[in-house]
């Protein structure tokens, strides 16, 4: 019998079980996937390493920091700064027709570009970064946290444009609703990319992954991986344990599930029948290029692009074809500060991320699909390089995951990467001892995650203990 | 346990949590929450060890005790007289 049993050997779920286990609970952490990571896995073909999910890290914050995400989520798992080792970035950009913004880890930076090319928004500019400065983050139950952030943003930024350009980077980065994006999420989202920044450590996400899961088992925390939750077990209204694909049965005195809120709910036995709109539908495809230079080498320095090419950004789902080019994330894993002692990644990489559309790449036929992949790959480089330098020529090795493969490795309905429009935020459910972490509940990206895991398990498997 | 005792035990706990503070500095009669920043998360973390190392139970209405060091030690003090220090 576990004290808890988490669902899924992501960021979130791996962060609870270092927090329960730290505390002398038994913990079992259940994996679907053969390998750990969910949302932000990484893997190794033709003998290079990729990542996938990572482009950065937000919320960087320089070693001993007392306040914010990462110095908070350090100080909770018992880590050191130096095991995430990360490599602060050298610089972004937000560019539409005509238009660019450079941005880096010190907001002064975004200011002065506002002030340039917006000379009559900065003031409305300044208010809103002032309003953001308090860390007390808006509470699920606030009434202002699921404000249309657009409406916020009309009455600070009277330029239209300027306000798709701020919005441009934060709804890629962490909204997981179409259109508009509650202001609660701007806020977190706002603070983790223009105030803090973005990070990475030199050898990408595993580097984060492979601590999590060596602190977890080094406090006894047991990790199986290849086992699919198929069902939770539901007796006079509680949750008493999990059956696994493969039938075997295990019992446990509560539940944290990273799976998804509907993903969850269809697992219980007692539930019949789930309301599937509810689950988010904004996937990705991202298109990897491998390059026989460094990017900086043919004159591109930028760590993330977030372009689009029109005044107006769209941020939904496309519903004809299976991707929207028209937008896009550029991101160059080579364009961060590492250490002399690191030196530079062995090869020269561009990563492009395009919305796409689930349902359409699911239902393609084998060959169909793979001659897709190749199809999207081309049509997504080719609009990326209208923002940044043609890197084609210096292509030696490819590769692109879809909304099928995050569907492969996450299990979360639609393949949506950034969960379902509605979070919930105490991350409660039906059942008193069947809880919710990771997207779903709230926080989105590697600290989020991180952060929603020890904050899930703090309130509902510790204090309640 | 005496009071200089928990006083030691409990600098041991925040050595814990926050490994980049300089605790010799600690005042006891200054908040954490002032001097160190801690907040509700960190808060918790003192009861949590507390509870794992000396199986000493805090309800959750007595947290706002341990808002200081020297609160703390006088809070702790009835509860911990019996512990024999390891």
């Amino acid at each position: 019998m576990y004290d808890t049993i988490i669902i899924g050997a992501g960021m979130s779920g791996l962060a609870a079980g270092i927090r329960l286990a730290h505390f002398d609970q038994r913990v079992c952490i259940l994996e679907r996937h053969y390998t750990i990571g969910g949302l932000n896995s990484f893997y190794r073909m033709g003998g290079r390493d990729y990542d996938v999910g990572l482009h950065a890290m937000t919320n960087f914050a320089k070693k001993g920091t007392k306040r914010g995400p990462l110095a908070k989520l350090i100080r909770q798992l018992r880590f050191n700064w130096e095991d995430f080792a990360l490599a602060e970035q050298i610089g972004s950009s937000i560019r539409f027709p005509g238009v660019n913004l450079d941005f880096g880890n010190d907001i002064e930076l975004l200011e002065s570009e506002v002030a340039r090319e917006f000379p009559d928004c900065v003031d409305g500019f300044r208010k809103l970064h002032q309003s953001l400065l308090d860390y007390d983050d808006l509470s699920g139950d606030d009434p202002t946290f699921t404000r249309s952030s657009r409406e916020v943003l009309t009455e600070l930024i009277p330029d239209p444009l300027l306000r798709e350009m701020l919005l441009c980077p934060l709804m890629w980065y962490g909204n997981a609703r179409e259109d508009d994006m509650d202001y609660g999420q701007f806020c977190i989202m706002f603070r983790a990319c223009y105030l803090e920044g973005f990070a990475r450590p030199f050898k990408g996400v595993r580097v984060i992954l492979k601590n999590l899961v060596r602190k977890f088992r080094g406090l006894g925390g047991e990790l199986k991986l290849r086992s699919g939750v198929s069902r939770i077990r539901v007796e006079n209204g509680r949750a008493v344990g999990v059956v696994l694909d493969d039938g075997t049965e295990i019992a446990g005195r509560r539940i944290l599930s990273s799976a998804g809120t509907i993903e969850t709910l269809r697992l219980c036995d007692d539930i019949t029948e789930v309301d599937v709109a509810k689950a988010g539908r904004l996937s990705f495809i991202e298109s990897i290029s491998i390059l026989d230079k460094q990017p900086r080498d043919f004159g591109f320095d930028r760590t993330i692009v977030f372009y689009n090419d029109s005044d107006q950004f769209h941020w939904r789902r496309p519903e004809e074809s299976l991707c929207d080019v028209r937008t896009g994330v550029i991101c160059s894993p080579n364009n961060y500060r590492y250490g002399a002692a690191e030196g530079e990644l062995p090869d020269g990489v561009i990563r492009i991320t395009t919305l796409a559309n689930h349902d359409l790449w699911c239902g393609l036929s084998e060959t169909r699909y793979a001659a897709e992949k190749v199809a999207q790959y081309e049509s997504a480089v080719a609009s990326a390089v209208r923002f940044m330098p043609d890197f084609r020529r210096h292509t030696i090795a490819t590769d692109i995951f879809t909304p099928k493969t995050i569907r492969r490795f996450t299990w979360h309905d639609n393949g949506a990467v950034y969960g379902a429009p509605d979070k919930r935020l105490d991350g409660s459910t039906h059942l008193n001892n069947l809880f919710l972490c990771g997207t779903d509940q709230g926080f989105v990206g590697i600290v989020g995650a991180i952060l929603s895991g020890i904050s899930m398990a703090n309130r509902h498997c510790l204090v309640a203990d | 346990m005496s009071p200089a005792e928990i006083r030691e035990e409990i600098l041991d706990i925040l050595g814990d949590i926050a490994p980049d503070e300089n605790l010799d500095e600690l005042v006891d009669d200054v908040s954490f929450r002032e001097q160190m920043e801690l907040d509700s998360m960190d808060f918790l973390d003192i009861v949590m060890e507390l509870r794992k190392r000396h199986r000493v139970q805090i309800p959750e209405e007595d947290y706002g005790h341990l808002a200081s060091m020297g609160s703390t030690v006088s809070y702790l003090e009835p509860k911990m007289r019996d512990i024999v220090k390891a």
